[in-house]
């Protein structure tokens, strides 16, 4: 059952990724990548890891779709009016993008021997387990964070105003 | 504990999570590569984020270790920084040339 979950979701994922890079609204793509992030969350759910899978809705689901769709409608360009690009450099970005999915198959197929001796905790996704190493070792880091958001914030703000004076 | 770590073994092997991720990660590159459109261009490179972010937590599973997915937590939080300054980019590309072909801005001085 879990198994047919993990192909159904992947499948899903794959399938809403294909669709964000070949619909003709940007409206769409939107709503298609709405759909490839629940589906990574409900992977993460899988890998049980609740806390990504929680955090990943409300971040990516909640906040950046919310941001992409407002500048879409804020410049208005929910119609397509973008001028294609030729077969030839179509075919070219295919044939690449293709290579590149053979370089990292081929090159991350031999890293699963790595991890063989590990025993499986299935602790570590939990919000409890998770914030204890959030807090003790990762605490600089995440103070860090705070502060590149912060200045975010204002690198935005300070953007898009007009006249700042 | 042996019951539990071939229990997540059977969902899936760590191979599949490997070729999705990588499927998804070139789906993003082709998307960077195959578009004009800047919105769709950055979404393509959220897709990237996201497929780096499913390896690095499906490792973390089979590794039984807490810090993929404490580094994982920590890109979500780059990808929303990147995306409130990107996107007041894009805003300040239109306001200024009134598109967002990313053709038009091959020259960056006017």
């Amino acid at each position: 059952m879990t198994q047919f979950l993990f192909y159904f979701l992947s499948f899903v994922a794959v399938a809403a990724g294909l669709m964000v890079i070949t619909a003709k609204n940007p409206v769409h793509s939107v709503l298609y990548l709405i759909i490839a992030f629940f589906a990574i969350a409900g992977h993460y759910i899988l890998l049980n890891a609740q806390f990504l899978a929680i955090v990943h809705i409300i971040v990516y689901a909640g906040a950046i779709m919310v941001l992409f769709l407002s500048v879409i409608m804020l410049l208005n360009l929910n119609k397509d009016n973008e001028p294609a690009k030729s077969n030839v450099l179509k075919l070219a970005a295919a044939v690449a993008a293709g290579l590149l999915l053979v370089t990292f198959t081929g090159t991350l197929k031999g890293t699963e021997s790595i991890i063989a001796a590990q025993p499986y905790d299935d602790q570590i996704g939990y919000v409890k387990a998770l914030g204890k190493v959030l807090f003790n070792d990762f605490l600089l880091p995440f103070e860090v964070s705070a502060l590149l958001l912060l200045s975010a914030i204002i690198g935005a703000v300070v953007l898009v105003k007009h006249d700042l004076k | 504990m042996e019951n539990i770590s071939t229990q997540i073994a059977q969902v899936a092997p760590l191979e599949h999570y490997i070729i999705l991720s990588a499927l998804l990660f070139s789906l993003g590159v082709l998307g960077v590569m195959l578009r004009r459109n800047v919105i769709i261009m950055f979404m393509s490179i959220e897709l990237m984020l996201n497929a780096c972010n499913l390896l690095l937590a499906a490792f973390s599973a089979f590794h039984s270790s807490a810090a993929g997915q404490v580094f994982v937590f920590f890109i979500m939080i780059v990808a929303a920084a990147e995306v409130a300054v990107g996107l007041a980019i894009i805003v300040m590309i239109y306001r200024n040339i009134h598109s967002i072909d990313i053709n038009e801005l091959s020259k960056l001085k006017w």
